[in-house]
């Protein structure tokens, strides 16, 4: 029987020590003599199960073992060798019914875990290039026309429509045009992209060409930034190999389109994850906004028609040609169509990522997955949509998640960043490192986010020295709102989201109890 | 100073100029080829020396200040010789809901290095970052090119006499 291990090489994986385990594994095995093959996966992003380790044998398909740590691994060796693997501490069965995976609705991280993520046959063998075959066969209109339908939203944060910006890029004229995949996933809470180009990069190198041949296209960057060391290789190795193989370069599998593709690292700027700032760094310059119209779609990278998309965007479109943009509606609700992928993190005791559809309730994503905080103590503030989401109060964790429910409360569903904080955080902080980061990480082109967060910081500093008067909160929300309305970016124009939303959700941290407007009046 | 810039002062200038002109060359015909080169020269020679800027604007038909203006804006690129190490404390939001405060204010105390400057014997810097992916099991530290999960401030000497080259 052969006997295949699967042990991931995923960063978070790696981080709390897969490394570890796989070589204990081999030398546990070695002095076992038990023969297998080993595969080092990417991660199917349940965190709190790393190191987890699956083996496939016969019938029985992948049993998961997890979390292991290296003490574990010789008993479970023996478990294997003797066939009582069951009545291992660590065995939590067959892998697709463990219920923190089995819950899910996988489209975009299905693959996620399942093999070697630079095995093009194997990427194949799992329906990969499907998409791209179908795409081969179809008009660019006829391509953009499934994007359409299938109701894709930008996964970036921005939410745009993603067959629209696709069209108005198709219908440019334009010798040169460029597709760029921003993977400058700066988000704090946020590693979906990262899992991705760790787990499955050929998805993403999929949707890039599809995306190619349905605005004409010739060329992509994969901006990808650079705390991202391990995508990076592993973007350039499948790269290389799907040219190798044909599946990129000047004759796409013998059909004569042409379409290559080329990582490009950022140099650890938050804001070059603003697609125009993004623009501005690819082309080698300081990344500053630009002033939007022209929109990218118009006049983007090198002044040519641009389709910028997030790296959850342009993965989706592979499935979303595969099996029609029909199919993928069938997902969510409202117009919030297909799943979004979801990252649980901060003090959660089963953090990781969860792709479910549209809808989904935070208090649900909260407890039943995450099993609630870490650290066992009550959740009192919880982050949705990275560091420029706003900050909900416990009582406030009832919602379905959706763009325009997030939207509703005054927040925002991102790049669907959900960070945990349990009752010992002190909001006040909190609102100063919005303002502190935003003064740090401002690319400097707009006064309102340029001095309005260094102000805002200099308010927040003395609210959290505890020597604030009620007239600094009436000074904050000033700044705020200047901040909001005259910003040219979403940075300046967000980060009044968490600090406004940590004053009114949890007005007890900031020294005041009243209601700052009243005061004002 | 650094074992692998250990060379004769004149011999390091001609090193310096050689590799700054020879990477730039390399670069400059490339569409967007600047922050390539500017990553190229840093990971060769540990930093971007702003005496050889203008051998970098040249290559590119750039001004100085122009290039100047671009390394000035990434927090990844540096002007002067640093460690050939470094340890970085992620300090965003999920890593602070998990922790990170307490290992951000106690770390120089243990390690015995303060933020961006060199231990003085380990020949490792010390930096904050903000967001390695790992937001799942934070507080996350990176040194050199691994992350590390669920850092504690008691474990953290240890990990880091493990994990540092010699």
């Amino acid at each position: 029987m052969t006997i295949t291990v699967y042990i991931s090489q995923d960063t978070t994986a790696l981080a709390v020590g897969a490394d570890r385990v796989a070589t204990a594994f081999v030398q546990a095995a070695h002095n076992a003599e038990f023969s297998y093959t080993l595969v080092r996966n990417g991660s199917r992003g349940a965190f709190g199960l790393e190191p987890l380790i699956e083996i496939e044998m016969g019938v029985q398909g992948r049993l998961a073992f997890g979390p292991v740590s290296v003490s574990d691994v010789p008993s479970l060796v023996s478990a294997i060798t003797d066939g009582e693997y069951d009545c291992h501490p660590n065995y939590l069965g067959p892998v697709n019914t463990i219920p923190w995976l089995e819950n899910q609705t996988r489209i975009t991280f299905k693959r996620c875990g399942e093999g070697d993520p630079t095995d093009l046959a194997n990427y194949r063998a799992l329906g990969g290039y499907r998409g791209l075959d179908r795409a081969l066969t179809l008009s660019p209109q006829a391509i953009v026309d499934e994007i359409k339908v299938s109701g894709l939203r930008g996964r970036g944060g921005a939410a745009f429509p993603t067959g629209i910006k696709w069209q108005t890029v198709l219908d440019a004229q334009g010798e040169q045009k460029y597709i760029v995949c921003n993977a400058d996933e700066g988000d704090s809470g946020t590693f979906a992209d990262r899992l991705l180009m760790e787990a499955d990069p050929y998805q993403l190198i999929e949707g890039m060409t599809i995306s190619g041949l349905a605005v004409g296209a010739t060329k992509g960057f994969i901006y990808l930034r650079s705390e991202y060391p391990r995508a990076q290789k592993m973007l350039e190795k499948a790269i290389d190999v799907a040219v190798a193989e044909g599946y990129l370069g000047a004759d796409l599998c013998g059909s004569g389109q042409r379409f290559e593709l080329e990582v490009r690292m950022g140099a650890g700027s938050y804001i070059c994850g603003e697609e125009t700032a993004l623009l501005n760094s690819l082309e080698g310059k300081r990344g500053v906004v630009r002033a939007k119209p022209p929109l990218p779609a118009i006049e983007g990278l090198f002044g040519k028609p641009t389709v910028v998309n997030n790296v959850l965007t342009l993965a989706s479109v592979s499935s979303i040609l595969a099996d029609g943009g029909a199919e993928y509606a069938r997902h969510g609700v409202d117009r919030s169509k297909g799943t979004m992928p979801l990252q649980l993190a901060g003090n959660i005791k089963n953090g990781g990522l969860i792709e479910v559809p549209f809808g989904v309730s935070l208090n649900k994503v909260i407890n039943e997955w995450g099993g609630g905080t870490r650290s066992g103590r009550p959740v009192r503030a919880v982050q949705v949509g990275g560091p420029l989401g706003s900050y909900l109060s416990s009582d406030q964790l009832d919602v379905p998640l959706t763009y325009e429910v997030l939207a509703e409360l005054g927040g925002m569903l991102g790049h669907g960043g959900i960070v945990v904080f349990d009752d010992t955080v002190d909001m006040a902080k909190q609102a100063h490192f919005a303002m502190d980061f935003c003064a740090k990480e401002s690319c400097g082109k707009c006064t309102p986010c340029r001095i309005g967060a260094v102000r805002g910081r200099e308010v927040l500093d003395r609210v959290v020295d505890s020597t604030a008067s009620s007239n600094d909160l009436i000074l904050l929300r000033d700044l705020c709102e200047t901040m909001e309305q005259a910003s040219l970016c979403a940075m300046g124009g967000l980060t009044p989201l968490p600090v406004k939303s940590a004053m009114d959700n949890f007005p007890e941290d900031f020294g005041v109890t009243d209601n700052p407007y009243e005061v004002a009046v | 100073m650094l074992s692998k810039h250990s060379l004769p002062v004149k011999a390091m200038k001609v090193s310096l100029e050689k590799t700054v002109e020879q990477t730039a060359a390399k670069h400059a015909a490339s569409q967007g080829g600047l922050l390539p080169c500017l990553h190229e020269i840093q990971s060769e020679l540990g930093y971007i020396p702003n005496t050889h800027l203008e051998n970098i604007a040249t290559a590119f038909s750039l001004s100085t200040a122009e290039v100047h203006g671009v390394v000035s804006f990434y927090h990844d690129f540096r002007t002067s010789p640093s460690a050939p190490q470094s340890i970085q404390i992620c300090c965003a939001e999920a890593c602070q809901a998990s922790g990170s405060r307490e290992l951000e204010a106690g770390v120089a105390d243990v390690l015995g290095v303060e933020f961006d400057e060199t231990h003085p014997t380990d020949n490792y810097r010390l930096e904050r970052v903000y967001c390695l992916g790992n937001c799942a099991c934070g507080p996350s530290v990176r040194i050199n090119d691994e992350v590390y999960g669920r850092v504690e401030l008691a474990s953290l000497p240890q990990l880091v006499t493990e994990a540092l080259q010699p």
